[in-house]
């Protein structure tokens, strides 16, 4: 069927922030579903509230509004732009809910638009529990049989029918609490009784479990004229019971026999064409392990985060397709973009292996649970690819940079055998790492198997990673050991670990005996046709593929890995402006890069895309077969940062700032003689390796004082310390995570922060604007409210910014981007606190507000262009006509146990943006955007330290004006009422109740602002409210800075109606 | 022990050898099917070839009861890895051990995607698995150029008629190297199934007097078979109903006065799609084939193409005029292979009259 033409505008809704479980995959699908509609002369509006995304570009949309992802700004926007259909399936689940809203609600009839891509009754019968269970038992496609019981006579008589053991789970407890798995009536009985107590509405889900079941995943494709393929399958190493999103992950299926494997095909494919989806569709399954029974565990009638690794694992573009399925295309008419030769009604045939493994944010959080559960907690992923298990596995580990290399990494030979028994138990991310160690210790595989559930097919092959350890232990390493440990993947630093050898040798032995990597195809279709798309994974002993290209000159594009807590999309954004930059003008460009959930994974951004470790070795290999002319690090985060060194070692020039101007910006003696040569004031401090040193430097300094490692993003590791003892706890901690650099410790200011991004082409400078953060200075850049054009600046301060910038920026002889973070003290006090010589967290959001676009203008100072001949005027640019505001967004309530009180380690996941012809306007926006939408019930709860009291009060009464009810821990109630602000004292939580966590617990209240105090000593008090409120969806304010915002949006009542403005325009 | 792998052009990949260690010259193709090994390795189209399985890590869940036939057809079997420890509930043995029993010589450890890539570029070739070190090129090259497939229908067919009980239609399935799953799809929709020696006459076919006649897959160049293609011009002048799969239909196509002709490198895999022509809709199927029938030496009068492959646009399927009678390139019994095709059978069953 031709595309339906009376499709002409098209309004797409992505996903908003990035939070735990909906992130860079959606901005991957979105991006690619734009330029595919684009492609077929469409016009497209695109509303996403994430400023950070590559759809939310002027290139990739027509219109690009960056708004709240409200029911009333889609309403607005669709009355504004007047589009006439909605394509709402390829923005995570919070762009089908919006879709589904306004259907329902038949706004979406009543102004003419129509849903495209799949339609709400079809998302009605996948999403709603009852109708998706009643359509699956139509079909005949079995579902795990549950049953809400109210009393323990009905869960034994249902269990009776299921069959034990069965999972209980009470109905609205916090976290799961109460609930449990029962293998006899006798359990049954005792935890359904605890459960139903404990359920607030008395009620209990019996349901037949299907833990340690094999968790299997289709990806799915179906048109409009009914055809149907499967993109691929892929099996979850972790058994039912771990979110697949935590699990690590392999396609596709290893241990299914072609029985199993087209049954499971052949349902996925009957419930997609009777939930009559158009589009992508992703089916999960549990497979029983000893026969041929299975259940349906979920399924998503969207692109997800699945979808987007099997793109990227397959190189079937499942997003591109899912867009032209929805413009009425049949899957026979959309060429295969890899092979153009074949079309989308082809089943892509793997011919190696992917591995993905999660990225778990616990070196962030080291007080959450490690535990994995059915709640993600993994905030990016990285995947992997070779031609056998053993190599996908141990590239995917290196690509993690959490200082993993192989399946040593964690060190668990202090164990007694028995403990670590016991510990394999555990479902966390060193799992795997026990199961090695316990295969070490000749533990057999059932053994492992019946506590883990694991395949043994896998942990044969972990078992083969660990006779590689012993032989690289114990015997000579031969040319034929070196060839088969690569063959395997192993690094040379681990072989050199193991031999005793050095790593240098290593490398010679290798290329001596011409071991190699070579790389290969991903073409769909195992060789079947040939390829025109170069995406290209390394291999041992084989043939090379890559074509040698050498008619124009070449860049290396490093990319910033796996998404994580400091280092998220916003690298992926500069990543792919810079490839595009670097290939407008006219140079061939080369990504590497290991996220499978990011546009620059994608394989039509660059002109090559190596999937590969951002390790020395691994982009040497590349390096050596590519022999680029030059490498660009400055626009993937740490990671390429980190990669600086070895590239120059292996001859490759740096493109920008230098090497060794990066290192003048880090290291804390040079970077000081700079400033000292610049005339720029700093707060004072000094650099430690040790405890002792640090104690020295802070007492000298007077508390309180900044620690941090130097060589981290996002503040890893960075504390505010107020006495000695604080500091013997961040030093452990920042030596916990591998450090190799000095520590730096400095006096801790406290000011307004103040933050720039700017281009230098090494005489002049370009500032786009001046950023200034609500919460002052403590609180990480990244988790602080941050407003262009700068609010509180006097015309002083902002020349003085300027001036500092420019004379830092040429001092450290910055070619491309800088960024530096001030601290403005007073009137005109101005303290530099970090510079970094690179793309920043900012740059995609400065780009955006003030229309100039810094990534392009980097890469075309970096190959010799000048900022005037680009047609700038160098210096700050004039303040935009409009007020952004870029607010910072969490994910506390999905890492247990994590503390989520602000501080100058970075904690938010994602941000979005409020952008406004006023500050008012723009900041109600960010609150709107960031999901808080106040207010509700008018009660709130304050509890602040001593010396915050006086900017509390003023906050409680303003508070109290809009007729908020102040609920406060004593203290804060005396100050409070002393005042004149009415407040009703609550007791602390190890009181009897009605306590503050009863209030909180009670869900009547808006809104906690808890200022806890610095330092380590943290009250235990504080963390169990603001866990417990963050648990119970009560928004909790940390700092007071933040309090002060909020209310500044929340008296603006009359904000109702807010201006759309498209950011295209700006 | 070393093997190695050498292709008529002089091509050579050393490897392992797996399997039986004697030599095998044959025809060398690949099959794309990530899943199936053991349904490749049964099936008896493959007789006279040597097959390559793109998937780099076979035997991942060992021998299962899956066969296909009642033994490995493959003159040689070749492979990047196979897994040396197979895990599934219905596991029974490995490929290792399976391999040595059926006396099937093998390679692994070969750069698999390496070889695909000469075949498809260089076409379908000969080539020679063995174990001798000491292999003299000029010697076994001419051996190579000499190799042909020659009758294997002979080979695999069955003996002996036999009879599959059931209380439906009666089918008489000629067996060209039939895949258990033909007769089983029949079965299992309630036909009793005779299954035929392929040099039955038609005369003893139609004197059993079927409700319809399914001619089955098979292996080798159709324009070989000269005596079957006359029998079925007979069981074509009959009104029994006929279904025919791969083989079946490129002889069915010959019997009527259609030509075939070989592939470049054929179609082997689960992930073919094939269009309906009379519907529009696209279908994966399982595929096994080298040769095609010429849709342009297709009489229209006598038959209209029914479905063509998406990929290349060769003719998938006849459907036959004025006759009862259609036939397809692919595999709707799947083992290995997507399902999706199936319903053909179920077509079959009405077109003789619909289930008893």
């Amino acid at each position: 069927m031709p595309r339906d033409l009376s499709i002409k505008k098209v309004l797409v809704i992505g996903s908003g922030p990035i939070v735990i479980g909906q992130a860079a995959e959606f901005d991957y699908a979105g991006t690619q579903a734009c330029r595919s509609l684009k492609e077929e002369g469409l016009e497209v509006v695109l509303l996403n509230s994430n400023p950070a995304t590559i759809m939310t570009d002027k290139d990739i949309a027509d219109r690009v509004y960056i708004e709240p992802l409200t029911v009333e700004v889609v309403e607005q926007l669709i009355l504004k732009e007047k589009p006439d259909s909605v394509l709402p399936t390829l923005g995570g689940q919070a762009g089908l809910n919006l879709a589904m809203e306004l259907e329902e609600a038949g706004f979406l009839k009543a102004n003419g638009v129509r849903l495209i891509g799949t339609t709400s009754e079809t998302i009605r019968k996948a999403e709603d529990r009852l109708e998706f269970k009643a359509t699956m038992e139509k079909i005949g496609e079995p579902v795990a049989a549950s049953l809400v019981v109210e009393n323990v006579e009905d869960g034994l008589a249902f269990a009776n029918k299921i069959g034990y053991p069965v999972v209980l789970r009470p109905a609205y407890t916090l976290g799961g609490s109460g609930g449990g798995i029962a293998h006899d009536s006798q359990q049954l009985v005792e935890i359904l009784e605890n459960g139903l107590r404990l359920s607030r509405v008395g009620q209990v889900l019996v349901e037949r479990c299907i833990a340690g079941w094999k968790e299997i995943e289709y990806e799915v494709m179906r048109d409009s004229a009914g055809n149907c393929i499967t993109v691929c399958n892929m099996e979850n190493i972790d058994p039912v019971g771990v979110h697949t999103g935590d699990s690590i992950v392999v396609a596709p299926s290893q241990t299914l026999g072609d029985k199993e494997y087209q049954m499971l095909r052949t349902s996925a494919l009957n419930i997609i064409s009777e939930l009559n989806i158009t589009g992508g569709c992703n089916v999960q399954y549990a497979l029983n392990p000893d026969s041929f029974e299975y259940c349906v565990i979920e399924v998503n009638p969207r692109v997800s985060r699945s979808s987007a690794l099997a793109s990227k694992a397959t190189g079937y573009p499942i997003a591109k397709v899912a867009a032209k399925i929805a413009l009425g295309y049949t899957l026979d008419e959309i060429k295969n973009a890899i092979t153009q030769k074949t079309y989308a009604s082809f089943e892509p045939m793997l011919d190696y292996v992917v591995v993905k493994l999660p990225r778990l944010p616990f070196d962030k959080f080291i007080s959450a649970k490690r535990t994995l559960t059915t709640q993600m907690k993994a905030t990016g992923e990285v995947m992997s690819i070779c031609d056998n298990f053993e190599g996908a596995l141990m590239k995917a580990i290196r690509s993690l940079e959490q200082h993993v290399d192989s399946l040593m990494s964690y060190d668990f030979t202090g164990l007694s055998t028995d403990d670590l028994m016991e510990q394999m138990a555990i479902v966390d991310d060193m799992r795997i790492w026990r199961i090695a160690e316990a295969i070490r210790r000749g533990v057999d595989y059932d053994t492992i198997f019946n506590i883990t559930k694991i395949d043994r097919w896998f942990i044969d092959k972990f078992a083969i990673i660990v006779e590689m350890e012993n032989a690289l232990k114990s015997r000579e390493l031969t040319p034929e050991l070196l060839k088969e440990a690569k063959r395997i993947e192993f690094p040379d630093n681990v072989i050199a670990r193991l031999t005793g050898k050095s790593e240098r040798e290593i490398h010679d032995m290798r290329h001596e005996n011409g071991i190699v990597a070579a790389y290969k195809i991903v073409d769909t279709c195992a060789a079947e046709f040939a390829a025109e798309t170069p995406y290209y994974y390394s291999v041992y002993g084989s043939e090379n593929e890559v074509e040698e290209t050498r008619d124009k000159k070449k860049v290396l594009v490093l990319g910033s890995g796996p998404i994580r807590i400091g280092q998220g999309i916003e690298f992926d954004f500069c990543s792919v402006h810079c490839t595009w930059a670097f290939s407008k003008e006219g140079y061939e460009t080369i990504i590497v890069n290991n996220n499978p959930e990011t546009v620059s994974t994608d394989f039509d951004i660059a002109d090559k895309l190596y999937f590969e470790p951002l390790t020395p070795e691994d982009v040497e290999s590349i390096v050596d077969i590519e022999k680029p002319d030059g490498a660009v690090v400055q626009f993937g985060g740490q990671t390429a940062i980190k990669l600086t060194e070895a590239l120059m070692k292996m001859g490759v020039p740096i493109l920008g700032t230098s090497a060794e101007n990066v290192d003048k910006a880090e290291d804390r003696e040079l970077f000081d003689a700079i400033l000292e040569e610049c005339g720029i004031p700093r707060p004072t401090g000094g650099t430690v390796f040790t405890a002792d040193e640090a104690k020295e430097v802070a007492n000298r300094l007077g508390y309180p004082v900044l620690v941090r490692p130097s060589y981290v993003l996002g503040g890893q590791g960075m504390q505010i310390a107020i006495n000695d003892s604080d500091i013997d706890q961040f030093i452990g901690i920042i030596n916990r995570i591998a450090q190799d650099h000095p520590i730096l410790v400095d006096k801790y200011l406290q000011g307004k922060e103040i933050e720039v991004d700017a281009v230098c082409d090494g005489t002049d400078i370009l500032i786009p604007g001046i950023m200034e953060h609500i919460e002052r200075a403590g609180i990480h850049s990244g988790d602080s409210i941050s407003v262009y054009p700068a609010q509180s600046l006097t015309e002083g301060a902002k020349a003085k910014i300027a001036e500092y910038t420019r004379r830092l920026a040429k001092s450290l002889h910055v070619i491309g981007m800088i960024n530096i973070q001030f601290i403005v003290c007073g009137e005109d006090d101005v303290y530099v606190i970090e510079v970094n010589p690179r793309s920043s967290r900012t740059v995609p959001y400065i780009s955006k507000v003030t229309g100039i676009p810094i990534v392009p203008l980097a890469a075309q100072v970096i190959i010799g262009k000048k900022i005037k001949e680009l047609g700038y005027t160098p210096g700050l640019q004039p303040d935009a006509d409009y007020v952004a505001v870029k607010m910072p967004v969490f994910s506390f309530e999905k890492i247990r146990g994590a503390d989520i009180s602000l501080g100058p380690e970075m904690k938010s996941t994602g941000e979005c943006l409020g952008i406004a012809k006023t500050f008012d306007e723009a900041l109600y926006k960010a609150f709107l955007g960031a999901g808080i939408k106040l207010p509700r019930f008018r009660n709130m709860i304050m509890t602040v330290r001593d010396e915050d009291q006086p900017e509390a009060v003023e906050i409680g009464r303003r508070f109290e004006a809009i007729g908020y009810h102040i609920f406060a821990t004593s203290g804060t109630a005396r100050a409070l009422n002393a005042a004149g602000v009415k407040a009703t004292p609550v007791r602390k939580i190890e009181q009897e109740s009605p306590n503050l966590l009863d209030l909180i617990l009670g869900h009547k209240i808006d809104l906690v602002i808890d200022i806890p105090a610095q330092g380590a000593e943290h009250s235990r008090d504080g963390f169990v409210i603001r866990r417990n409120a963050i648990e119970t969806g009560v928004n909790v304010l940390t700092a007071i800075d933040t309090a002060e915002a909020l209310i500044t949006s929340l008296e603006n009542t009359d904000i109702k109606k807010l201006t759309l403005i498209d950011i295209a325009t700006v | 022990m070393k093997a190695f792998l050498i292709l008529e052009d002089g091509t050579v990949f050393k490897g392992t050898s797996i399997g039986s260690t004697r030599d095998c010259i044959s025809e060398i193709v690949f099959n794309t099917s990530m899943t199936g090994y053991l349904e490749v390795l049964t099936d008896p189209s493959y007789a006279g070839q040597a097959v390559v399985m793109t998937y780099p890590l076979i035997g991942n869940y060992g021998v299962t009861p899956d066969m296909e036939s009642k033994k490995a057809w493959p003159d040689g079997y070749i492979v990047r890895e196979l897994s040396r420890m197979p895990s599934n509930f219905r596991c029974e043995g490995t490929i290792q051990e399976f391999l040595k029993e059926q006396d099937i010589p093998g390679i692994a450890g070969i750069d698999t995607r390496a070889l695909t890539k000469i075949l498809r570029e260089k076409g379908t070739m000969n080539g020679m698995i063995t174990t001798n070190e000491n292999y003299d090129l000029d010697e076994i090259l001419p051996k190579l150029k000499a190799y042909t497939v020659g009758d294997v229908v002979s080979k695999v067919t069955c003996e002996e008629k036999y009879v599959l009980e059931g209380t439906g239609k009666k089918v008489a399935l000629l067996d060209l190297g039939a895949k258990n799953n033909i007769a089983d799809s029949l079965n299992k929709r309630g036909c009793e199934v005779t299954v035929y020696p392929a040099h039955t006459t038609a005369e003893e076919i139609i004197s059993s007097d079927p409700d319809g006649i399914m001619l089955s897959n098979g292996p080798g160049d159709p324009a070989d078979c000269t005596s079957i293609i006359e029998e079925i011009r007979k069981l074509y002048n009959t009104d029994i109903p006929i279904f025919a799969i791969c083989l079946g239909h490129q002889l069915m196509a010959l019997a009527t006065g259609a030509s075939t002709h070989k592939l470049k490198y054929g179609h082997r895999g689960g992930n073919h799609p094939v269009k309906d022509l009379k519907n529009g809709r696209v279908y994966i199927s399982s595929q096994n084939h080298g040769y095609v029938v010429d849709d342009e030496s297709v009489d229209p009068a006598v038959a209209v193409p029914a479905f063509k492959n998406v990929n290349d646009g060769t003719n998938e399927g006849l459907a036959y005029a004025g006759k009862n009678i259609f036939t397809v390139q692919f595999h709707p019994e799947a083992c290995p292979g997507p399902q999706d095709s199936g319903y053909l059978f179920d077509r079959f069953i009405e077109m003789m009259g619909g289930a008893k």
